[in-house]
Formats: structure tokens, C-alpha cells, sequence
């Protein structure tokens, strides 16, 4: 479980997160939603430490990440994974040694035993016969799996998903969400997913977070979205304002 | 000075002291030099070559059409080619040529990483970006850009006494006898000090450059020039500033 206490983080004179509490559960998918500029990239940059809060706690199974020093950071981060918007693939790797990498710097796998995970990965994301082919030579939504099976390619606890679905047409979202939500309760993960989708909200989604304006104005299951769409004025406005009423 | 140049100073020693952990994987990270100071070295080979075989000899050329009294003796310009070869031209011309070749690929490499997010990935994973990314690029071009400063002397020297030959300016013995005559160990060293230090600057400059891009392809763009232009100035000013500390 990953919890959020009290974090506040600003850029310069504009603080953009407001006292946030937050929990996201194990084996579950944690949806952040809310509007571009609302905080939700921010935050999910000071869970993986890619962003320091000026004040708050932020606990990984109840390791505060903002006490560790350097080193200790580095062993918490080689068990998250992280699916980039951008999917941040490596241009100048091959598919496969992209796979391979974090296997490569943080495990002392033979090339051999490398070669057999990186085909699982691939084969546990529906791909395979692209080894040797360069990101540039495959589509967006192949990219997105390639950036799913790198980010399991360790045994990770945590999974980070950053707009999924951003770029794909609607068929291969749904496939990306399917594959994601299979990932996560197959091993067990504690998955935080930043979206717009309301569809990906619907159709994976465990625990929802909405945020506005820096602050976190609901949290709580997809059951009980509906009634806090009534009661929320920015909640129900930012869910009419999709396709999916 | 306006505070923003203490800012980067600062932060440029940062960025400088993050490489110094001990890298995650030795083996992926010789693997790394090795490709970098191809990369560098040979890839840098072509236009040092021939910046410097010209240089040589527009510098015997230039030098004979500025000897008019016939009182002084041709093979001064032996000397003269070699010794402004072996203090100035090698290591400062092939360093500011490389700072164009080198430095924009660098910052550009670089800089690209960082707004395509695979800066962010490299950390995420736990990977000390700065040593993963900048450190091998800087050992490499410490390594790489004084080998590559020996090969400019060697064909700067060898286009002067070509040039000079075959334009009959000087006789081949007359150019060996000046070079030889003048020459002096602490100048091939003051010359390889020089070519150190400027490695230094041009690929942690260049580095720091691309690190901390923000933006898009036009940031990316502009990092380079930034690399190239503070390379350069940096590499003139530390050549001032070592002729006058060890000259």
C-alpha cells in the first residue's frame, strides 16, 4: 500500500498540491482523475521521487520516502515500474534490450536467462517477433505494451501508469486497460493510474481518486462514484464532460 | 554577473559531483565508455584530419609570405609551424572544431532523453542518470580528445612540410632542422594539459547542457547551442588562462 500524508509541493510562488491524503491498495487499480493542471502528474512524480514535497509523507508499505537517504531510495525505486505517457522507451535499444535493461543493471541473470524472461514479458503482453526491431519501428499501442512488459520485468510491487490510454484509438485503450488490470491482480500490485478515460475509470478501476485544483476533492470505490457525482459539482461537470455519461 | 550565472555554476558542480557513485554495473558501464570513445574518437577522426593537415599548411603558406628579408633563415618556419602546432593550433583549434562536432551531439543525445522522459525512466528504475548517461562521456572524451590532439599535431606538422614542399617554399631538411631545432618536451605537455582540460569542458558542459532541457524539439535545439557557444568560450578562456599559469 502507498499512502500520502500531508504532502504539499510547489514550483516556485504557485504551490500546485494542497494537503493531500491519499491511500492507494494493493492488488487494486488506484485511478487519479481530474482535469489537466488539476496536480495529478505532480503527485504521481513525488511517489516514484522524480519531484521532492516540501512537506508531507509519502509511505511505501510504511518506508517514508522522504527520509531515505540516496541509496536507500534507489532499492525502493528497483521495485516500482512505470508505464511513461511518452512510454520514455530507449531509441537507441532494440525492443528486447530495452526489456532487458533493468534486468541487466539490477539482476545477475545470465544472457541466456535474460533472453527467457524478456520473451515472457513480451509474450505476457501479446507480443512477440519484435525482439530485435527499434521503437521507432513499431506502433503506439506496441509501444505501450513494450513499456508495460519492461516496467514487470523485475519482480515490482508498485506500477505507475501515466496516461495509458493517451494517443491510442478506443480498441487498443480497451486492450491496454484489460492488460493492465490482468497484470495487477495476477501479481498482486499496487497499480496507480493517471487518467482521463472515463472509460478506463468504469471499466478497471477499484479505488478512485478525483483531484481539483491541487487538492483531492473525492476518494472512494467505483461504487460510489455515482452518488458522489451528485453531490460534487466539479466531479459531476469533469465526468459529464467525457463521452461516457 | 547577474545571480543566474552562480545558479548554474552551482548546479553544474552538482550535476558534476551526482556522477561520482559508483556506477550499478561495472560491465554495462566500461561497455558504454567503449562506445563513447568510438563514438568520439573515431567518429571525430575525418574532420580532425582534415582541419588539421590544412591548418598546417595555411601556416607554413602564411608564415613564408610574411619572411620577406632574406636574412633570416627558411627553416624558422619549420619551427614556427611545429611550435604553434604543438601550443596553440593542435589542441585549441581541434578542441573549438570539436566542441561543434562533439558538444551538439552530446547536449543533443542528451537533451532529447530528457523531454522524451527516458531521463525519467533511467531514475525511476533506480539508475544514477547523471553517471549512467554523462559519466561515460566524459571519461571518454578525456580519454579520446588528447589521442585525437596527437594525430592533429602529427598531420598539422606533416600539411606544413607537404605544403611547403610542394610549393617549393622550403626543402625538406630545411623544415625538419627548424622543427627540431626548437623543440622542447614541457610544449608537447603544456599541449596534452591543454587537451585534457578542454575535454573536460567540452563534455561535461555539453552534458549538463542536455541534462536540463525543459521543453521540446526547439529547447533541444537551443541546449546545443548553449553547449557549443559556452564550450568555445570556455575553452579560450582556459586557454589564456593556462598559457599564463604555466607558460
Amino acid at each position: 500500500m502507498i499512502e500520502l500524508r500531508n504532502v504539499n509541493k510547489s514550483f516556485e510562488d504557485k504551490q500546485v498540491l494542497f494537503d493531500i491524503n491519499a491511500q492507494f491498495f494493493s492488488g487494486k487499480n488506484n485511478l487519479i482523475i481530474g482535469a489537466s493542471g488539476g496536480g495529478k502528474s505532480v503527485m504521481m512524480k513525488c511517489m516514484v521521487g522524480l519531484e521532492r514535497p516540501e512537506s508531507g509523507h509519502i509511505e511505501f508499505d510504511k518506508r517514508d520516502m522522504l527520509s531515505l537517504d540516496e541509496q536507500e531510495l534507489r532499492e525502493v525505486r528497483r521495485e516500482i515500474g512505470m508505464l511513461f505517457q511518452s512510454t520514455a522507451l530507449f531509441d537507441s535499444l532494440t525492443i528486447e534490450q530495452n526489456i532487458a535493461f533493468p534486468l541487466q543493471m539490477f539482476s545477475n541473470m545470465t544472457p541466456a536467462e535474460r533472453r527467457d524472461r524478456v520473451n515472457f514479458c513480451l509474450k505476457r503482453v501479446n507480443l512477440e517477433n519484435i525482439n530485435k526491431k527499434f521503437p521507432s519501428e513499431i506502433s503506439g499501442g506496441m509501444k505501450k505494451r513494450v513499456g508495460i512488459a519492461r516496467a514487470i520485468a523485475l519482480d515490482i510491487k508498485y506500477l505507475f501508469c501515466d496516461e495509458p490510454n493517451s494517443g491510442l484509438d478506443p480498441i487498443t485503450s480497451r486492450l491496454i486497460d484489460a492488460l493492465i488490470d490482468e497484470i495487477t491482480k495476477e501479481y498482486g500490485i499496487t497499480n496507480i493510474i493517471n487518467s482521463h478515460d472515463m472509460k478506463t475509470v468504469f471499466d478497471i478501476g477499484d479505488h478512485i481518486l478525483f483531484m481539483y485544483s491541487g487538492k483531492v476533492r473525492w476518494q472512494g470505490g467505483k461504487e460510489d462514484l455515482r452518488q458522489a457525482q451528485k453531490e460534487i459539482k466539479e466531479l459531476d461537470e469533469f465526468i459529464k464532460a467525457s463521452y461516457f455519461h | 554577473m547577474n545571480l543566474s550565472f552562480f545558479y548554474h555554476f552551482g548546479r553544474y558542480l552538482m550535476f558534476i559531483r551526482s556522477m561520482l557513485y559508483r556506477p550499478e554495473k561495472m560491465n554495462v558501464f566500461f561497455q558504454r565508455l567503449f562506445d563513447e570513445m568510438s563514438k568520439i574518437g573515431i567518429g571525430s577522426l575525418p574532420i580532425v584530419a582534415i582541419t588539421s593537415l590544412f591548418i598546417g599548411a595555411v601556416t607554413t603558406v602564411q608564415t613564408a609570405y610574411q619572411l620577406v628579408s632574406g636574412l633570416i633563415s627558411k627553416t624558422v618556419i619549420g619551427t614556427i609551424v611545429s611550435d604553434s602546432t604543438m601550443l596553440e593550433l593542435g589542441p585549441t583549434i581541434t578542441c573549438l572544431v570539436l566542441s561543434g562536432k562533439v558538444g551538439a551531439h552530446i547536449s543533443a543525445e542528451i537533451g532529447n532523453m530528457r523531454i522524451s522522459e527516458q531521463i525519467d525512466a533511467l531514475e525511476v528504475m533506480g539508475i544514477n542518470a547523471p553517471g549512467y548517461l554523462a559519466l561515460p562521456k566524459i571519461l571518454a572524451g578525456i580519454i579520446m580528445i588528447p589521442v585525437l590532439n596527437i594525430i592533429a599535431i602529427t598531420l598539422s606538422i606533416y600539411g606544413g612540410y607537404m605544403a611547403g614542399e610542394m610549393s617549393g617554399i622550403l626543402t625538406h631538411e630545411q623544415f625538419v632542422i627548424g622543427a627540431q631545432s626548437s623543440f622542447k618536451g614541457f610544449t608537447l605537455v603544456f599541449s596534452m594539459i591543454k587537451a585534457f582540460t578542454f575535454a573536460f569542458i567540452i563534455t561535461s558542459v555539453s552534458s549538463y547542457q542536455g541534462y536540463f532541457t525543459k521543453g521540446g524539439a526547439l529547447e533541444v535545439g537551443e541546449s546545443s547551442t548553449k553547449a557549443v557557444v559556452y564550450s568555445s568560450v570556455l575553452i579560450l578562456f582556459f586557454d589564456y588562462l593556462l598559457a599564463e599559469l604555466l607558460l
